[in-house]
């Protein structure tokens, strides 16, 4: 045997328990009939699966994969640059990384509800702009698209930066010179030259953003309200207040099985994933 | 600026956070010229290279292409173009993608650049000819031999008709057997399209073999310009004699191993180690004063150490400094 078998044990037993254990326990609930407390009971039905057809379904998904979608366009746009410039200051490199996943040393819920103090009516930027006289009512900041599109482009902005700091970082430098050299204006040098050799670092850093971004149900709960009803909402509530957990347990499954279809679409031939 | 002049450096320095790499150079370069930078690493000749091709900006002086000043234009408004020591090839283009990216971004009249039959389309098609890589057009990089990737590199460039081509040590990555052939292909193919080559080596042999004229270089300052006999047979000073091969300094005069001959008659000494070459014999021999001198003799010639010889040399082989 191997010496990393047995290293790999206990990954591969914690795997197995908190991975494939729930899963599996989804997918029997999805397969049931909802209790009339909550839980489930027999008989065995795909009734759960049927009811996904329903249209209002069908618009909270296409709301999902929009605002995911907006959200990683936004954390692309703006990581884009503050990977290069990180991976272009030299000895400062690793201060600026550190300085990226600084916020991972809060809770991701206590940084949400500090949006929420900053954001809302009586908050501190309608406070602001109120003691200037810029405004006389209160914007509405909060509790729209725009807030759970900031808050995910916030919270997820560091798992774009990452992937494409470490493509960034390992790019001949000789590269971009001999594209300048062959008359690359520096825009030309980014879209032939650094962008199609970032696309691994843009591919992984894209997925890490999209698929939590598309099952979020903190930051759409807290930051968007009760007008906000994500995915990750619509299964939150049918473990919560609806108490139907075989449905929620096949939305679970939609949404994982969308998930991974477009995983597969983003993987390119031969490439491996992430 | 005389018209035979394509390039010129004037009072050139530059300066680094800690030092000086390239301390008050001049250097006139003639159109169509295989012109050598030659000197030990980290004397400076690199540093000219990424000065003319604008990776770098001198402290001081001025540097004049073809009568336009260019040492402020950014390295896309030069019309000079760089082989680079690591090739910098496009990983992600086929060499067909690698020799035509140039080509995109000169002003073109109407939109088929690349359209069979064009200018462009045939520019290409025949600087594929020219480095023998036809056959390879839609190759990656990654599927070439590393003197393929220099032929690549080679065409990348020169389809751009540059008024100096820079190639920074580009035989340096190849491997000693196709070094030697490469030299003699790279010397051709710049006789054939006529374009000024701006070569930068720390070989010698490289420079003598190939170059119209040698600039040797040393500490970031000149130390001598000349044809590549010139250079080896009249040196300046005693870091040029020294650098261009070996050389025996008898009485403050220079005289190179394979000017000395052993004689009857002349100075004696005594035989210390003798190296056989195949086509040549390298002899060490101690004088009195303990100084050693060397000699290339004839491999026929049967010396053993510890043997007394003399030896003598020509006056007009003397180096004089």
């Amino acid at each position: 045997m191997k010496l990393r078998n047995p290293f790999l044990a206990p990954t591969a037993i914690l795997m197995a328990i908190t991975m494939l254990a729930p899963l599996a326990i989804i997918v029997v609930y999805s397969l049931l009939t909802r209790g009339a407390y909550g839980g489930v009971e027999l008989p065995w039905t795909i009734e759960n699966f049927t009811r996904l057809w329903d249209p209002v379904y069908g618009v909270i998904f296409v709301r999902s994969f929009w605002i995911a979608a907006v959200a990683t366009a936004l954390c692309l746009v703006l990581g884009f640059p503050l990977a290069m410039f990180i991976a272009r200051s030299g000895p400062r490199k690793n201060l600026y990384l550190s300085l990226v996943i600084l916020p991972f040393w809060t809770s991701f819920l206590i940084r949400t509800y500090a949006w929420m103090f900053l954001l809302r009516d009586t908050g501190i930027v309608n406070s602001i702009l109120q003691a200037l006289r810029i405004i006389r009512e209160p914007l509405p900041l909060l509790y729209n698209d725009g807030a759970v599109i900031l808050g995910l482009v916030y919270g997820f902005l560091p798992f774009m930066v990452l992937p494409l700091y470490a493509t960034l970082e390992r790019l001949d430098p000789s590269l971009l010179e001999a594209a300048a050299d062959l008359g690359a204006r520096p825009w030309d040098t980014l879209v032939r030259v650094t962008l199609p050799l970032c696309a691994p670092g843009i591919r992984a850093g894209a997925i890490l953003v999209f698929v939590p971004c598309l099952g979020t149900y903190l930051t759409s709960d807290l930051l968007g309200g009760s007008k906000t009803v994500l995915i990750g909402n619509l299964v939150q509530n049918q473990f919560t207040a609806s108490r139907d957990w075989p449905f929620g347990a096949s939305l679970s499954l939609a949404l994982m099985a969308i998930a991974m279809v477009l995983l597969f679409a983003a993987r390119r031939r031969g490439e491996e994933l992430l | 600026m005389p018209p035979e002049m394509v390039l010129q450096l004037r009072r050139v320095s530059k300066d680094f956070a800690t030092q000086r790499a390239v301390a008050n150079v001049s250097l006139e370069i003639p159109r169509g010229a295989f012109f050598s930078l030659l000197g030990p690493s980290g004397c400076g000749k690199t540093t000219i290279l990424r000065m003319v091709a604008g990776f770098e900006t001198p402290t001081s002086g001025e540097i004049w292409l073809n009568g336009q000043r260019i040492d402020a234009l950014p390295p896309y408004q030069r019309n000079v173009n760089t082989v680079f020591q690591s090739y910098a090839l496009f990983p992600h283009l086929t060499v067909q993608g690698n020799i035509e990216f140039g080509l995109r971004h000169r002003p073109v009249k109407g939109s088929d650049d690349f359209a069979k039959g064009s200018d462009d389309f045939n520019r290409v098609a025949d600087v594929l000819k020219q480095v023998r890589l036809e056959a390879k057009a839609s190759r990656r990089p990654s599927e070439l031999s590393g003197g393929e990737r220099q032929r690549v590199a080679l065409a990348r460039a020169i389809i751009l008709r540059p008024d100096v081509l820079l190639l920074d040590e580009p035989l340096s990555a190849l491997d000693p057997q196709l070094r030697k052939q490469v030299r003699g292909e790279l010397r051709d193919l710049q006789r054939r399209v006529g374009v000024t080559f701006l070569f930068v080596t720390h070989d010698q042999e490289e420079a003598l073999s190939m170059s119209d004229q040698i600039a040797v270089m040393n500490a970031g300052a000149l130390e001598q310009v000349g044809t590549p006999r010139e250079i080896y047979a009249r040196p300046r000073t005693r870091f040029v004699a020294d650098f261009l091969g070996a050389m025996n300094w008898i009485d403050g005069v220079g005289v190179r191993p394979e000017a000395v001959y052993i004689t009857p008659e002349g100075r004696k000494a005594v035989v210390t180690g003798v190296t056989y070459l195949g086509s040549f014999c390298h002899i060490a021999m101690a004088l009195e004063s303990g100084e050693t001198i060397h000699a290339q003799v004839a491999p026929g010639l049967a010396y053993t150490a510890g043997q007394t010889v003399c030896f003598t040399w020509n006056r007009e082989d003397e180096v004089r400094l």
